[in-house]
């Protein structure tokens, strides 16, 4: 990490959109799992998601009941703060907040 | 010859003399130095000072844009956002106006900000006082602030002309007050001398700033730091700080060479040959105690006075250097720091100064002018006997405070 002689002055942040830099998973206690099998791909808890933490990926999934979908929905752990809103909002009960430390 | 030379430039320099009060004094240099932004909230004693403003922006004396504000927290709010844009900005308040604004005046300084703003100095509440004491500078010390403190209101038109160079200079990127008596000076008519206003442009030029809230290159200002950075940011600020001593002497050589006038972080008077010396600021304490000096060289008692102009960064060593060799001295402050070892905020950083040297001088902290409680002479040359007599055990000294 720089030292004070080489922060930029009055903590200006110089690169724009360089927030993602900052690794905010670490204050996690308690992790969310999605459970691909029930997941519908309504996309509420990538709406309700206060830190952006929920990833959006164009990779195909298949359930083994054979239903085709386009898109993944994963959890950025780099940023993930834990706070459980997505299981709270997620109407199919797909996601499952665990304990970090087990 | 140097003093020649001095007086020459000054000659060239000054556009006209006039009488002014120190409030119209500051409008004047705020003016000269051809600010951008003004934010404004009225506060007595500060108010003219503004109100003088406004109608140099009327008048089309100069170009800039005076915000009107609901209050000083949103005035030095306002300054803030103004000055992250590059903007010279200037604004002024007094007593509870720079109470209010306190939390603001943490985020200035560690935005790194380079704002101007002019206090004369009133105490506080309760109960209500519009009269002059240094009560409120003295709860804003530990803000991150350059804090000087004018005698006079030539002093403090060149002191806010030099205070934008001093803002503004690379080593330092912080916000400056500039402190007068309230009243005793904020309307007091006293001669002042004028620049031109080319001059003070020139002393004072624009260079750009870098980091500054620009939409075609943009930065964030004001974000989070974690336990990680916060540190290291916060020693940023100690280190720029303690840099502007060093950038005052800078730029008062500049400044001499142009205007022929220098002040310089303290002032000594008579203190050559001193066995005794009082430590004042601000301009009544300081007036009335250099004709008790003089009374009490009449009789005899070698006796001498350091004003402190510079607050912070407190200048240690020139402050060592005058007092390590007296007997004792006597620190007349203008404020009481309620509780504290001594009364005096003043006192308490001269023996801290002079402590972390390993010397002990005897000292008396004396509080006088509260409220702006009338100071007399006799009241200074009180002390000086004291001192003299060596007779009083006394450490801590209430002047002009009815039993």
């Amino acid at each position: 990490m720089s030292g004070w002689r080489s922060l930029p002055a009055g903590a200006a942040v110089l690169r724009p959109g360089s927030t993602a830099d900052n690794i905010t998973g670490t204050w996690r206690v308690v992790r969310p799992v999605i459970d691909q099998e029930r997941c519908i791909r309504c996309g509420i808890c990538w709406m309700y998601c206060p830190d952006s933490a929920i990833l959006e990926l164009k990779r195909e999934y298949t359930t083994r009941g054979g239903k085709r979908y386009e898109v993944t929905y994963e959890v950025d752990y780099d940023h993930c703060k834990g706070c459980g809103i997505c299981a709270n909002e997620c109407p199919v009960k797909a996601i499952e907040v665990v304990l970090e430390a087990k | 010859m140097l003093a020649g030379l001095q007086r020459g430039a000054r000659e060239r320099a000054v556009w006209r003399r006039a009488g002014l009060t120190t409030n119209y004094a500051v409008a004047f240099a705020v003016k000269a130095v051809d600010v951008d932004v003004v934010a404004v909230y009225p506060i007595t004693p500060q108010t003219t000072i503004v109100e003088k403003i406004a109608e140099f922006i009327h008048g089309g004396e100069l170009r800039a844009e005076l915000i009107h504000v609901e209050s000083e927290h949103s005035a030095l709010s306002a300054a803030v956002g103004a000055a992250a844009t590059g903007a010279r900005t200037f604004t002024a308040t007094s007593s509870q106006g720079l109470e209010l604004m306190h939390e603001v005046l943490h985020i200035a300084s560690g935005l790194r900000l380079p704002i101007v703003m002019a206090v004369p100095t009133r105490a506080l509440s309760a109960p209500i006082s519009i009269h002059n004491d240094y009560s409120d500078i003295m709860n804003a010390r530990d803000a991150g602030w350059a804090i000087l403190i004018a005698s006079t209101a030539q002093e403090a038109y060149d002191t806010v002309i030099q205070a934008y160079r001093i803002a503004e200079h690379p080593d330092v990127q912080l916000p400056v007050m500039v402190a007068y008596d309230g009243y005793l000076m904020s309307h007091t008519l006293e001669p002042v001398e004028l620049y031109r206003e080319e001059h003070v442009r020139e002393f004072v030029p624009r260079r750009g700033r870098r980091n500054v809230l620009d939409v075609r290159s943009p930065i964030t200002l004001g974000a989070f730091a974690t336990p990680d950075n916060y540190y290291e940011f916060k020693y940023q600020q100690e280190a720029a700080l303690r840099n502007v001593e060093g950038v005052l002497r800078e730029v008062e050589a500049d400044f001499a060479a142009r205007f022929g006038a220098s002040y310089g972080p303290l002032e000594a008077y008579r203190l050559e040959d001193a066995d005794y010396a009082l430590v004042t600021y601000g301009g009544a304490a300081t007036g009335n105690a250099r004709v008790a000096v003089d009374m009490a060289r009449e009789r005899g008692i070698r006796v001498g006075l350091l004003r402190i102009r510079l607050y912070r960064p407190f200048p240690s060593a020139p402050i060592i250097t005058a007092l390590a060799g007296v007997k004792a001295f006597a620190v007349i402050d203008r404020a009481i720091a309620y509780g504290s070892p001594a009364p005096g905020p003043l006192y308490k950083d001269v023996a801290a100064a002079l402590y972390m040297e390993g010397l002990t001088v005897p000292g008396i902290s004396v509080v006088h002018g509260i409220g702006q409680r009338a100071m007399y002479v006799e009241d200074f040359y009180g002390v000086i006997k004291m001192l003299a007599e060596g007779a009083s055990t006394d450490k801590v000294l209430f002047l002009g405070l009815r039993e």
